[in-house]
């Protein structure tokens, strides 16, 4: 109570402050927030009971410093209307009691002269209120204004930043070297950039009169409207698509477009974007190279590339496809002698005619390469149709075609194919069709052949044998029969003809018609030949040495190509030589064209071949043209008539035929005799004929009648037999 | 602009920035806000004292990461800071703490930035916290903060606004990794743990303001910390986490629909 002597007739009890301030500091910590820990909560409010107690006790006017006190409050955030409540009503009923005494309480309340104490209670309360509320109003005031700024600043700030943005993209927008298109969702053009505007050639002005649609090429992919509805429906976010537009001035303008759906907040579609890109040049590009790809670069025309993928597409699907390849007759002379630049000219015109003469019916025409064209007849026009097109070709070909000034005739032949007869492959038709070309070119110029799969398969089995041959020979797979000559006086066996034998591993024993003109033509006669000489020579020595009075002539043919060669001298002497065979056993024959022939080397080979003691046949006598003065002066020994004129002496039925036949032998026997020659028939097949050959004094004969051509071990037994 | 961030100032919709200033006792919001505000407070009686309790722990959190030393403060979300704001509370200990305020709110930006005018210490980022690379580049760009000491990460009453779709904790992993050693990560988030219906129900009601809430279990909150180390007593309803006076915490703490915590960064330094 030092507090109250000090003052005199008051006092305040610091204890009952500070329990008071306690109380009050967790009234106002339930009742609002305060940004304080309880401590500190309390010391303040410490500091405002002590300061309200003094002045309630004092003697200055109490309302000015509760003022104070309430508006501390306020600032100490202390703001909620409980709190003054709490505060206003603790100030009458609590604090008189706990902070300042009841005794002084009921000095105060009785003094007179000094306004009562009743009164300065109620006028710190009032002030307390007062002071909290002006305090409250003010901050309120304050807040508001300050967030209302707030708005502002912020509303500046998003403005500015949008502001600035737009300039940005305003920016972009203008300066885009890439078309930029905005346009509502109904097609109406709401901007464009400059590019953009550029890239059609209209003023952007213009251009915001358009609309979309009318910016659509007719040639546009098809589905292209299509996706553009879907986008502005909402049902495509994007899309992207290279497609031309119109320019102003009406060529067009590839582009490669990129447009999106920009959505309204609540997802209704508003605008479409569309970014837009000049590809003119690189889409041109891409069709040259395309192009280029796939045509040929002197004719245009499609190449082998194209024809092939044309090809493959229509042999995937169903139909038939026929195919004319052409080629052109004797083109490689053409070049060679005019020139390579007049050649290609010549390309030039007769693809274009190609071109021109089933452009109607709308076939691929493609170069294959050199003067080789191909004609793709697609659909169902039969082989009958695709010769119809090959004729017409054909026919285009052979129009004369001027080329500087100099006037050509050209032909062209061509094989046809059609896909019915052959496998489906591409590869399988080509190959018929170049076998077909082969075949045309083969009956002359300016023809067609169409392709026949059994005349192919003949041709494989030639060409088998071909490539056979040569092996077989290694292989020792040929074989010689020997067919008797008679003495048509006595019958007696005077020589055999050698005759050759292919003793084929699978297809059995292949008689001389089948394989000797292949290998006439490869050149495997010379070494094939060789092998019947030395073999047949080797025989005769075997007859000859078992049988020495036999005198049995062996007879091996030389066939034109090994009698025109060199060292068939030589040869001829070494298998004499090798096999010790007399000379004088040893009969040749050859054809009439190869001893007719030439002068010169033929006919000195002749005499050196009859220097060695061997004697010389002609075969098939009759068949050919002889020089009789010729043939007189020739170091023959024999004449062999061919078989025909055999065949046509019959003997039994004599009529107009047989008799002509046999005037024919008849005079030729006669003509050989008188050449000092033997004759030999050939093809005696009857008794009959031998006797009437006999009549006319041929001197021998060979035929199945005297025994067909059998191994060398039957002509032994005949031998030795007698 | 930055994306993600309002275009426009709406003023019919409530901010939930200004619904907590009224809350706190505070006169920065609008009809609109003080509407929802006491529609809030009608169906969950809880909730403003909910809201008191935040700052408070936000308050505690504070100082006790002041007394381990830390000086700077990165407090995102930290709406229109009027009453017992984070720099007032860390400068009346130690008069150099540094502090950046980060809100997506534009008002509540413009507000901070008017409050702090002329505070060399302080400084505001306009962001949204689905963007902490966002908010880390800013941070650094205001050269305020240096990244290579302590610092403290404040997420009070935020991280709730993030739903799952934008990964939260990939978001939390960012931050945690930007801050250096003895850094310290303050949390408190709205759960649904112990919760009646009514609190529940209300959730629905915030979503009225820009963003929807997302009630997290204390295991979900617990994993925004990440292995730091968290500090006792652990994540607890707010009113429990070291609490001023012990005679003041309340039987019911739960009631406040939140969970608090804090965690600090043990590991060592680079």
């Amino acid at each position: 109570m030092a507090g109250a002597d000090a003052a005199g007739e008051y006092a305040v009890d610091r204890a009952g402050a500070q329990r008071y301030a306690a109380e009050w500091a967790r009234a106002v910590r339930r009742l609002g927030f305060v940004p304080l820990s309880p401590a500190e909560t309390e010391q303040l409010l410490l500091t405002h009971t002590l300061r309200l107690a003094d002045a309630l006790v004092g003697d200055e006017a109490v309302a000015p410093v509760a003022q104070a006190v309430g508006r501390a409050l306020v600032e100490a955030n202390l703001t909620d209307p409980a709190v003054i409540e709490w505060s206003v009503r603790a100030f009458a009923d609590r604090l008189p009691a706990q902070v300042l005494g009841s005794r002084v309480v009921g000095e105060q309340v009785g003094r007179g002269g000094r306004a009562g104490f009743g009164e300065r209670i109620a006028a710190a309360q009032g002030g307390l209120a007062a002071g909290f509320a002006r305090a409250l109003r003010d901050r309120t005031f304050e807040h508001q204004e300050r967030i209302a700024r707030s708005v502002w600043q912020a509303r500046d700030t998003v403005e500015q930043a949008l502001r600035d943005s737009e300039a940005r993209f305003r920016a972009v927008f203008r300066g885009a070297a890439i078309g930029i298109g905005i346009a509502d969702v109904d097609g109406t053009i709401i901007d464009v950039n400059q590019s953009f505007a550029d890239m059609l050639g209209y003023p952007i002005e213009e251009m915001r009169q358009l609309n979309v649609g009318s910016l659509f090429h007719p040639d546009d992919a098809p589905g292209m409207e299509q996706l553009y509805r879907e986008l502005v429906e909402g049902k495509q976010e994007s899309v992207r698509v290279e497609k031309r537009y119109y320019r102003k001035d009406g060529s067009a303008v590839w582009t490669d477009v990129a447009a999106s759906l920009i959505r309204h907040d609540d997802g209704r579609p508003r605008f479409t974007v569309a970014v837009v890109e000049d590809i003119t040049e690189r889409y041109e590009l891409q069709r040259r190279l395309r192009f280029q790809a796939l045509h040929d670069p002197l004719t245009d025309l499609p190449n082998r590339t194209l024809f092939f993928e044309t090809l493959g597409r229509l042999l995937g699907s169903s139909g038939r496809v026929g195919l004319c390849f052409l080629d052109l007759d004797g083109f490689k002379a053409i070049n060679d002698s005019l020139g390579h630049d007049l050649g290609d000219r010549l390309l030039v015109t007769i693809a274009r005619r190609l071109a021109g003469c089933v452009a109607e019916q709308g076939y691929l025409v493609a170069r294959m390469g050199g003067d080789e064209f191909v004609i793709l007849v697609d659909g169902d026009a039969g082989v009958d149709g695709v010769i119809a097109v090959a004729e017409t070709a054909l026919a285009a070909v052979s129009a004369p075609v001027f080329v500087d000034e100099q006037q050509l005739i050209v032909s062209a032949s061509i094989g046809i194919v059609d896909s019915e007869h052959v496998g489906t492959s591409a590869a399988d038709l080509m190959k018929a069709a170049d076998t077909t070309l082969y075949w045309a070119k083969a009956q002359g110029r300016g023809r067609w052949a169409v392709y026949d799969p059994e005349r192919t398969a003949r041709d494989i089995a030639r060409s088998a044998l071909v490539a056979e041959l040569p092996l077989a020979l290694d292989r020792g797979e040929f074989v010689l029969h020997y067919q008797p000559i008679v003495s048509l006086l006595d019958g007696r066996m005077l020589a055999v003809e050698a005759l050759v034998r292919w003793q084929h591993p699978q297809l059995g024993l292949i008689g001389p018609d089948h394989f000797i003109g292949l290998a006439e033509e490869t050149g495997l006669i010379v070494r094939l030949g060789e092998w019947v000489l030395r073999q047949a020579c080797q025989d005769a020595q075997c007859w000859h040495a078992e049988f020495p009075d036999a005198r049995l002539v062996v007879s091996v043919n030389l066939a034109a190509r090994q009698a025109d060669a060199p060292a068939i001298v030589d040869t001829v002497a070494n298998a004499l030589a090798a096999t010790g065979l007399p000379a004088e056993l040893l009969q040749l024959e050859l054809t009439e064209s190869a001893v007719m022939g030439s002068a010169g080397e033929p006919l000195r080979t002749l005499h050196r071949l009859s220097a060695l003691g061997v004697r010389l046949a002609v075969d098939d006598f009759g068949t050919g043209y002889s020089n009789l003065a010729y043939l007189r002066r020739l170091p023959i020994t024999c004449l062999k008539l061919a078989a025909p004129f055999v065949e046509g002496i019959r003997g039994d039925e004599p009529e107009a035929a047989d008799h002509r036949d046999e005037r024919i032998v008849d005079a030729l026997v006669r003509l050989a005799h008188a050449l000092e020659l033997w004759v030999t028939a050939e093809g005696v097949e009857t008794e009959a004929q031998a006797e009437r050959l006999r009549a006319l004094r041929c001197d021998t004969a060979q035929g199945r009648l005297f025994g067909p051509p059998a191994p060398a071990d039957t002509i032994r037994t005949r031998l030795a037999g007698g | 602009m930055p994306d993600g961030l309002p275009t426009e100032i709406d003023l019919s919709r409530p901010s939930a920035a200004r619904v907590y200033d009224y809350f706190l006792g505070g006169a920065h919001n609008f009809d609109i806000d003080r509407q929802l505000a006491e529609q809030i407070a009608a169906m969950t009686p809880n909730l403003p004292a909910t809201m008191r309790a935040g700052r408070e722990f936000l308050r505690r959190a504070v100082r006790v990461l002041l007394d381990a030393g830390v000086d700077q403060f990165l407090d995102i979300g930290s709406g229109i800071p009027t009453v017992g704001n984070v720099h007032e509370v860390a400068q009346a200990a130690n008069p150099k703490a540094r502090v950046i305020y980060v809100d997506i709110d534009p008002v509540a930006v413009a507000h901070s930035r008017e409050l702090l005018a002329g505070n060399e210490l302080t400084g505001v980022i306009h962001a949204d916290l689905r963007e902490p690379g966002r908010i880390l580049a800013e941070a650094r760009r205001l050269a305020l903060l240096d990244f290579d000491r302590p610092l403290g990460i404040l997420l009070a009453g935020v991280v709730h606004f993030v739903p799952d779709t934008y990964r939260p904790a990939d978001i939390l992993a960012t931050l945690r990794a930007a801050a250096a050693p003895g850094s310290h990560l303050v949390i408190s988030h709205s759960t649904f743990e112990d919760q009646p219906q009514e609190m529940l129900d209300a959730q629905r009601l915030s979503a009225r303001t820009a963003t929807e809430i997302s009630l997290r279990s204390r295991a979900e909150i617990t994993g925004f910390f990440g292995d730091w180390t968290i500090l006792d007593p652990g994540v607890v309803h707010m009113e429990l986490w070291r609490p001023d006076s012990p005679s003041e915490v309340a039987a019911d703490a739960q009631r406040f629909g939140a969970f608090g915590g804090v965690a600090r960064n043990d590991r060592p330094a680079d």
